[in-house]
């Protein structure tokens, strides 16, 4: 079980997290014209690389935020943990 | 009753305290303190089961979790439980042990003619043979091999146990007591840290119970009390014994299996029979120790066959002999001490040494003790069936592949070392590529993969000195790491015998024209011959000389049995072994009760059970409940001996005819608060939302970024920057999360907060054509006028001296009103709503009504929004704006969504007007078309029409709006139904909807 830390709550089981995959797609602006394929590469594209992975988890049982997690999807070592709204080089 | 094979004085046993079993009927006893294995070598006993493939007899080989052959059914306190290793479970008062996979007795088995047809199957036999025809395999040959194999006999008993889950946070976790496992734990203990200590066994002190040694002139098992004492006293340690760490998963999270009271006679009802701990690690130190292996030779499975130092613990622990004419079988100096042992105790063994005449520290020791050493020696084969009676055994030549003499000795039983096998396991879970050391012809831990650090045998360490060194400094500088403190702890001195170097001799060659079964594995009875095959056959990779032969499968998991495979692989294929390479190792180390890993989470407590407010009300009122989540919800109120069928039609008929309550608590509520609110909801759902008033609800739709529909619902507008936003009952964590996702992630700059109020408010539907009388003497001083308050429109008002919302919204399709006050006052509200609505008529109902009513509506629902319809399949796209952006529009352009056939919601009926459609049916052209029937659509939700009285159903089809008046089958294989059916409106009952807004 992944222990993951939480940049608000700090180190927490998995059990307290759900999954919500890759962290870097951007959603098209709203109110833009987007041009379909742009669209369908943001609804349906997702790669699925061995190694680092920059994804989304929601601390669900804890405070409800979304946060990023960086992750080796090999090996489930997690490299760094940050705030939605910051950046994971 | 006197025990023949047990010694006067030896052993840590309770000789106040004996215990009485039985074994296959017959009665023993035993002592406090021992094994079922140890009580039964005492009492002479050797035989206890039958092998898996040959059905040969077998005996005990090791005296703990190396045994390969003793798994037995035993019954014990009420239990029955199989494949129970009897080297490890402790004897209790009234057990009763049975051998396993033997028919019609251990001492006569029938299956024992593959044992003497054995020519006939070699490895892979089963899948050779029993290929053809295809057709026999599940009816015939797989049932009869099942039973001639198989192991124990499950319980199909319900589990009257008390199982536990424990979750721990520690330092450092310390998994085995041995010196090194002692010395780990005192230094990490004394820097301060927080320890644990797991010790697998009852008693504490690994090979300090058993090895000849001294430490501070204390002896080995002294020194073991006076640590773990010390350490018991400590408050930031805990020591554990029955305790087996069996698990390393990620991020340092380890599982131990804990035997809390199976060896106790009596205890609490509280009491749990086993418990499993997860434990989270900062630091973890495997100090698991070494196993021996064997040296292979022929017939080496007869009983009365141990590894040599199991036949020492034997002695040691449990005060008991394993024979009185030992042969002792060596490629090292470790089965010396075994030798002397037996010496000790006035048995006069043989000791056979692989090795050339040389001289060591102990074998000095035997020689002056006069026993009988013959160097360059080996067994070649023993003899006797269901016990060892004598062993052929013979000098060999200096190339060790052939012999100078051969002579036959007398013994009862034979005690073979092979050198000593490191536990690797744990490490190896926790992701350590091992490597092999040459040293020991065994694999070590490399470099760490998590926070892993293999201290003593566990490394490679076969020395006391190495091992309590390796110990105290692992401890320390590991505790140091955390705690900031260092204590300085003199290492103490020891004393022990220095060891020569082994030999590296695994399995001793035959005389020509012999060929008795040499085993590799026991449990799974693999031979030399069998993984021969293997490899001529073609097999190379190591995983699948596993596979195809069995070799280290099975709950022993080839402790024994795996390096002298490897060794065999590596001699045939040329390789050194490391090229070989190892199979994986996998949890648990050894079985676990299916009970532990379930712990409390059975029956009732499987998972959490939510209840509404008036759950009571509905029990009482003999609500029969369905299962909504982890809600209960009433389906119906059960009236004298009413069915479903006909209480949900009384019900959902008085709804539409006078007034009915439903509890729609469990709806899922979402409170939206902020300036940014409105725009908010407004790209949420796919209709506008800017413009709806305070104090008025509308019915809104949201979709998945991929068109589908995701959930629907009404969303009231209760102040300027207030939303209440219901869902449906099995989506509103769905949503919640959704909606988080949004806010936090995709729109930050909105200025809106949510948050789930699905407990906080109790809610009740009054719905029906009486609805708004019922409502009027509910709220007496409130003006409840269609013009006061119409359909959509929303007051706050007080409901008998309580607050109350009043939503006049309607899922039933009637007239009618969602009322919402605060969860305490549930109750009330419904009693009160019971107490009034007499004069009405009113009649609660349930979720069975409450679907027919939808239904004959043409309201989707659940079965409708399955996952892959978009709002026009449900004709909902009245509701999609074209004006403004939303989560999922784009989508809805793609060009599958837009085909002139695409599926429609319709409604079906039958033909004959009385035969019900049964939902999941498949709609076809032609019932007796050729297979595969193509697909039109399927059923969806299916009713009794109460308004028509008639069945009538909703599906989804294929270009179904221009199927209406047509006619189609509906098909369920599964209720072996086929049903005439004809297309009709999906609203059946009020298509214009002027009953909701009446």
């Amino acid at each position: 079980m992944l222990y993951i830390k939480c940049p608000y709550c700090g180190l927490r089981a998995q059990k307290e997290f759900s999954y919500g995959g890759d962290a870097t797609v951007k959603r098209p602006n709203i109110n833009e014209e987007v041009p379909s394929e742009d669209w369908d590469n943001f609804v349906y594209m997702r790669k699925s690389p061995r190694g680092k992975h920059i994804e989304l988890w929601q601390h669900i049982a804890g405070c409800r935020q979304w946060i990023k997690v960086q992750r080796d999807t090999a090996t489930h070592e997690i490299f760094q943990t940050a705030k939605v709204t910051e950046e994971i080089r | 009753m006197s025990q023949p094979f047990r010694l006067n004085k030896e052993g840590l046993i309770n000789r106040n305290k004996k215990i009485s079993f039985t074994f296959n009927g017959k009665k023993l006893f035993g002592y406090e303190g021992d094994t079922i294995a140890s009580a039964l070598i005492a009492n002479g006993i050797h035989l206890v089961g039958r092998s898996f493939k040959y059905h040969r007899p077998r005996g005990f080989f090791g005296a703990g979790v190396e045994e390969p052959n003793a798994k037995l059914q035993v019954e014990f306190n009420g239990h029955s439980e199989p494949n129970v290793n009897a080297t490890e479970m402790e004897l209790v008062e009234g057990l009763s042990a049975t051998s396993q996979n033997c028919w019609p007795s251990v001492n006569f088995d029938i299956g024992a003619i593959n044992n003497f047809l054995k020519m006939f199957f070699p490895a892979g036999f089963y899948y050779k043979t029993f290929m053809w025809p295809k057709s026999f395999w599940y009816k015939i040959y797989e049932p009869f091999i099942r039973k001639a194999a198989g192991l124990g006999v499950a319980s199909i008993e319900k589990d009257k146990e008390r199982y536990e889950h424990k979750f721990e946070y520690c330092d450092l976790l310390v998994t085995g007591s041995g010196p090194s496992g002692l010395a780990s734990a005192y230094a990490a203990a004394k820097n301060g840290a927080k320890v644990i200590l797991a010790e697998d066994k009852p008693r504490f002190g690994g090979t300090l119970l058993t090895d000849d040694v001294s430490i501070d002139n204390l002896s080995g098992k002294d020194w073991a009390e006076k640590i773990i004492s010390e350490l018991k006293s400590m408050p930031n340690v805990t020591v554990k014994n029955r305790s087996q760490v069996f698990g390393y998963y990620d991020h340092n999270m380890l599982v131990m299996f804990e035997r809390v009271s199976d060896h106790l006679e009596k205890k609490s009802k509280f009491t749990p029979r086993q418990r499993l701990w997860y434990i989270r690690a900062k630091e973890t130190i495997l100090s698991t120790g070494s196993i021996e292996r064997p040296i292979v030779f022929g017939n080496n499975d007869t009983p009365g066959i141990f590894l040599s130092a199991a036949a020492k613990e034997y002695m040691k622990v449990y005060g008991v002999l394993v024979g009185k004419k030992p042969l002792i079988f060596t490629n090292n100096d470790s089965a010396y001490e075994t030798a002397l042992e037996f010496k000790k105790n006035n048995v006069e063994p043989i000791i056979l040494d692989t090795r050339e005449e040389h001289s060591s520290e102990l074998i000095d020791e035997a020689k002056s003790k006069g026993i009988d050493i013959r160097f360059s020696h080996g067994v070649i084969v023993a003899n006797g069936y269901k016990k060892v009676k004598s062993a052929k055994i013979g000098k060999l030549n200096k190339d060790k592949n052939s012999f100078e003499k051969i002579e036959t000795v007398d013994c009862d039983c034979i005690c073979v070392s092979g050198f000593w096998t490191p536990s690797v396991h744990l490490a190896s879970q926790s992701g350590n590529k091992l490597k092999y050391e040459e040293k020991i012809d065994a694999f070590i831990p490399d470099k760490k993969k998590q926070h892993e650090t293999s201290v003593g045998a566990a490394n490679g360490s076969f020395t006391l000195e190495e091992s309590l060194k390796n110990g105290f400094e692992n401890g320390s500088n590991l505790s140091a790491k955390i705690t900031d403190t260092k204590t300085e702890i003199a290492i103490p001195n020891v004393n022990e015998k220095k060891y020569g170097a082994h030999d590296k001799f695994w399995c001793m060659p035959l005389p020509k024209n012999e060929n008795p079964k040499r085993f590799v594995d026991f449990q799974n009875d693999v031979s030399v011959s069998d993984i021969e095959i293997a490899l001529r056959e073609g097999y190379r990779s190591i995983e699948h000389v596993k596979r195809y032969t069995t070799l280290g499968m099975a709950t022993d998991q080839g402790r024994t049995s795996n390096l002298n495979g490897l060794q065999l692989v590596s001699n045939i294929e040329n390789k050194i072994v490391p090229e070989v390479g190892h199979t994986t190792f996998r949890p648990p180390f050894t079985p676990i009760t299916i009970g532990t890993i379930v712990g409390r989470e059975v029956g009732m407590e499987y998972m959490p059970t939510r209840k509404t407010p008036m759950h009571e009300w509905h029990e009482k009122n003999n609500a029969v409940f369905v299962d909504a989540g982890a809600w209960k919800r009433p389906r119906y109120y059960k009236l004298g001996s009413e069915t479903l069928f006909e209480a949900s039609k009384r019900e959902a008929k008085n709804v539409r005819e006078n007034v009915g309550i439903c509890d729609v608590t469990t709806l899922g509520k979402i409170d939206i608060k902020g300036p940014d609110a409105a725009e908010f909801l407004n790209r949420v759902y796919t209709n506008a939302w800017m413009k709806l008033p305070v104090g008025k609800a509308r019915y809104g739709l949201m979709l998945r970024e991929d068109g589908i529909v995701m959930d629907d619902g009404t969303t009231t507008r209760i102040s300027e920057n207030h939303y209440h936003m219901t869902t449906t009952t099995a989506q509103a964590a769905n949503v919640l999360s959704h909606l988080e996702y949004y806010l936090q992630i995709v729109w930050p700059e909105l200025n809106v907060n949510v948050v789930s109020t699905t407990e906080q408010w109790a809610g009740a539907a009054i719905a029906g054509p009486k609805s708004r009388d019922m409502l009027s003497k509910l709220y007496p001083d409130l003006d409840v006028s269609n013009e006061a308050l119409p359909f959509m429109g929303y007051k706050e008002a007080e409901f008998f001296g309580v607050p109350s919302r009043i939503f006049r919204i309607s899922f039933s399709g009637e007239l009618a009103y969602e009322i919402n006050v605060k969860s305490d006052h549930g109750m009330f509200m419904w009693e009160k709503m019971m107490e009034v609505g007499k004069d009405f008529g009113n009649q609660p109902y349930g979720t069975e009504a409450l679907s027919t009513l939808r239904i004959e509506m043409g309201h989707v629902a659940g079965p409708e929004l399955d996952g892959r319809t978009i709002p026009s399949d449900v004709s909902l796209n009245g509701l999609v704006s074209k004006k403004k952006d939303f989560i999922g529009k784009n989508s809805l352009g793609r060009e599958a969504f837009n085909v002139e056939s695409r599926q429609k919601i319709v409604g079906l009926i039958p033909i004959d007007r009385k035969s019900s459609i049964p939902e999941g049916s498949h709609i076809v052209q032609d019932q007796n078309a050729k297979l595969p029937n193509p697909k039109l659509g399927h059923v969806s939700s299916s009713c009794w029409s109460v308004e028509n009285n008639n069945p009538f159903s909703l599906a989804i089809m294929k270009d179904g709006k221009n199927m209406i008046g047509k006619k189609f089958f509906a098909v369920s294989p599964l209720k072996n139904k086929t049903i005439e059916v004809e297309v009709i409106s999906s609203h059946y009952v009020d298509p214009e909807g002027k009953r909701v807004r009446s």
